[in-house]
């Protein structure tokens, strides 16, 4: 089951093309994270899941087959939205009571144990809580819906890094007791690597590379060479260079059994490296499958 | 338990096919809390105005009372009653303050409905919930709106009798203060009107809300929308929901609403006023009262008699109820329709 599954979505602003041509599919049971600079459509891709937009083309569905924003879809998918939007004027307890009569499933004592063990006290106002404990009690009302997917848009941008370290392990003890598929965006590389083990790079309303992180590490080497040479690499697909005084630095599509050429060395690339090598060329091909284009086999994609 | 089959579809068998939707009556709780403050500001309104309405009100009805019961009539002691009735609830007689509820509760609690929500970005938390955006949004406006009706509909009824004594027959021959139940200003506070202006206020504020999805210039847009509405209903549209009835004769009840009147000459002219005053002047001295002031019951028997006819289109106090339905009607209906619109935006909105 792909719990995002889109066919050739577009969404367009007036003149402006906030995502062109996104196909995609998100495998089920995953961390999904849809990495790219600001402006890449990572929220207008995330809006347009949780049904808030809807495409100007093609189509979109979620958790196998369900239309974004139709009944069974808004059951299914919980939303944390950019800077946590929360009802500032009411108290923690009234968000819980507001989100359980929202929806068909609350787990009301899974929320307040949670909110007791962050020491959020339910009677204060969700405008008073500090950024950390504002994003912590919307996480923990989409959690406490029990989805089976749960999309977050920025998370932690707002976040210090011990806030952003405890949202993070909220997020991935769910997603592993309670097999609750995550995609979250982020512009922050770091961390990353400890975080998703899917991969979603989108650059100028465009999905670059989607795949399994392991399946995209083993499919990537970073080649270190005589930069004299660099341009002269043809072997295998280049996607990024990165050129020194002596020494050149070739992202390559290569796996570990891919031969070498003399003079080089070949080492196994970080997340955060191959992710910046993919950024640095908003035009580079597309991986594993080729994601761009009009007649997109979902297989490859999801393979 | 693994991944898999947490995420098996078969685990929780309710969820598919039919999805029993989240019961209507859970946002109860929800509209409440979300606008417990303005509802409350409304409630404090209404009340006040009540306790205002009835506290002078009994002066009023107990001022009448005394005035038509007074014996002699045309006595000195009778004629400082009617003064004290006249001059009881002075700033209320036009209508005055309550014209202005059903514009507060369409800008403070229709308004801020929807463009506080877009404003604040927390759609993004209401929408993405089970119950779903276009039945969160229906339910919203539906409870406000028959609530602020409602209450309104309430206060409606003690303007009512508040206003009852002016529109007595037999008022004008005592000197007593007499309204006319048709005037713009008071119409609208009596009847099914006032409640259906409410509802049609808040479904503005709505509406309006949700296309400038700011709070601020909402009301203003509000406000705006309303006086424009309700200063046009009143001084033209009213009206005209009924033919006028058409007379030469001068059979007009007091209680009647005039819309025009006019003299046509033999040939179904309209007389100008020029050639009304020349005929005027070959008639005798005693057309003309003290200081020169035509009687007037005999200049028009006059004229009359000079081939002229004067023609009087009017609306009788008869049709007051008719007017009210009509009024209510078109209100109920324009306020489905500002919903059903406010909806289509919602349903189509780009947050």
């Amino acid at each position: 089951m792909n719990v995002v599954e889109a066919r050739g979505v577009s969404k367009r602003y007036g003149r402006t093309w906030a995502l062109r041509e996104c196909s995609l599919a998100i495998p089920a049971g995953h961390v999904a994270a849809l990495v790219g600079p600001n402006g890449a459509g990572k929220t207008t891709l995330l809006n347009l899941a949780v049904g808030l937009l809807a495409p100007s083309q093609g189509d979109l569905t979620v958790l196998g087959g369900h239309p974004a924003g139709s009944p069974a879809a808004l059951d299914g998918v919980a939303f944390v939205a950019q800077d946590t939007p929360l009802y500032k004027n009411l108290s923690a307890a009234d968000m819980l009571h507001l989100t359980r009569n929202l929806n068909r499933h609350f787990d009301q004592a899974y929320a307040e144990t949670r909110l007791a063990e962050l020491g959020i006290p339910l009677k204060r106002k969700a405008g008073k809580l500090s950024g950390g404990q504002q994003s912590q009690l919307a996480l923990t009302l989409a959690l406490a819906r029990h989805p089976r997917l749960l999309v977050l848009d920025e998370p932690v941008a707002m976040l210090d890094p011990i806030a952003r370290h405890d949202f993070m392990a909220t997020v991935l003890t769910a997603a592993a007791d309670d097999g609750v598929s995550v995609v979250l965006s982020s512009h922050v590389l770091a961390e990353l690597e400890r975080v998703a083990d899917y991969l979603i790079l989108m650059s100028l309303g465009r999905v670059q590379v989607a795949g399994e992180v392991d399946d995209l590490l083993a499919s990537h080497r970073m080649l270190t060479g005589p930069a004299a040479e660099a341009a002269t690499y043809a072997e295998r697909p280049v996607v990024h260079v990165r050129s020194g005084e002596a020494q050149a630095h070739l992202l390559v599509r290569a796996s570990a059994d891919d031969p070498v050429p003399r003079g080089w060395e070949a080492h196994p690339v970080g997340l955060e490296e191959l992710a910046l090598g993919y950024l640095r060329e908003a035009g580079a091909a597309a991986l594993p499958g080729p994601v761009r284009g009009r007649d997109v086999e979902m297989s490859e994609v999801t393979k | 338990m693994t991944a898999l089959t947490a995420l098996d579809v078969s685990v929780r068998p309710e969820e598919n096919a039919t999805l029993r939707p989240v019961p209507w009556r859970r946002m109860a709780w929800v509209t409440w809390r979300q606008h417990r403050t303005a509802l409350t500001g409304v409630a404090a309104l209404l009340a006040g105005l009540a306790v205002l309405l009835w506290i002078v009100g009994l002066q009023l009805h107990h001022a009448y009372a005394a005035a038509t019961a007074c014996r002699p009539a045309g006595s000195v002691a009778c004629g400082a009653l009617i003064n004290t009735f006249n001059r009881t609830g002075g700033f209320l007689v036009n209508g005055g303050i309550l014209q202005v509820v059903p514009a507060l509760i369409g800008a403070f609690l229709g308004a801020p409905v929807l463009a506080r929500e877009l404003e604040n970005g927390t759609v993004r938390y209401a929408w993405t919930q089970g119950f779903g955006r276009l039945r969160w949004t229906l339910a919203t406006l539906v409870a406000l709106g028959v609530v602020v009706a409602v209450a309104a509909g309430a206060l409606s009824m003690l303007t009512s009798w508040y206003y009852q004594p002016y529109f007595a027959t037999g008022n004008q021959s005592l000197s007593l203060t007499t309204l006319n139940p048709l005037a713009p200003g008071l119409f609208d506070l009596r009847g099914v009107a006032f409640a259906a202006w409410t509802l049609a206020a808040f479904a503005i504020g709505g509406l309006a809300g949700t296309l400038i999805r700011r709070v601020v210039p909402a009301i203003v847009a509000t406000l705006a929308a309303y006086a424009g509405l309700a200063g046009a209903t009143g001084g033209w549209l009213r009206l005209h929901y009924l033919t006028p009835l058409v007379t030469s004769k001068l059979n007009i009840p007091d209680s009647a609403w005039v819309m025009t009147q006019q003299w046509f000459t033999k040939s179904g002219r309209p007389a100008s006023q020029s050639a009304l005053s020349q005929v005027l002047q070959g008639a005798p001295g005693q057309l003309f009262g003290k200081g020169g002031v035509p009687k007037s019951v005999t200049v028009w028997q006059y004229l009359v008699q000079h081939g002229y006819t004067q023609w009087t289109t009017y609306q009788p106090a008869s049709r007051f109820w008719a007017f009210q339905w009509i009024e209510g009607g078109w209100l109920l209906a324009l306020s489905v329709l500002l919903i059903a619109v406010t909806m289509w935006l919602v349903r189509r909105r780009v947050v």
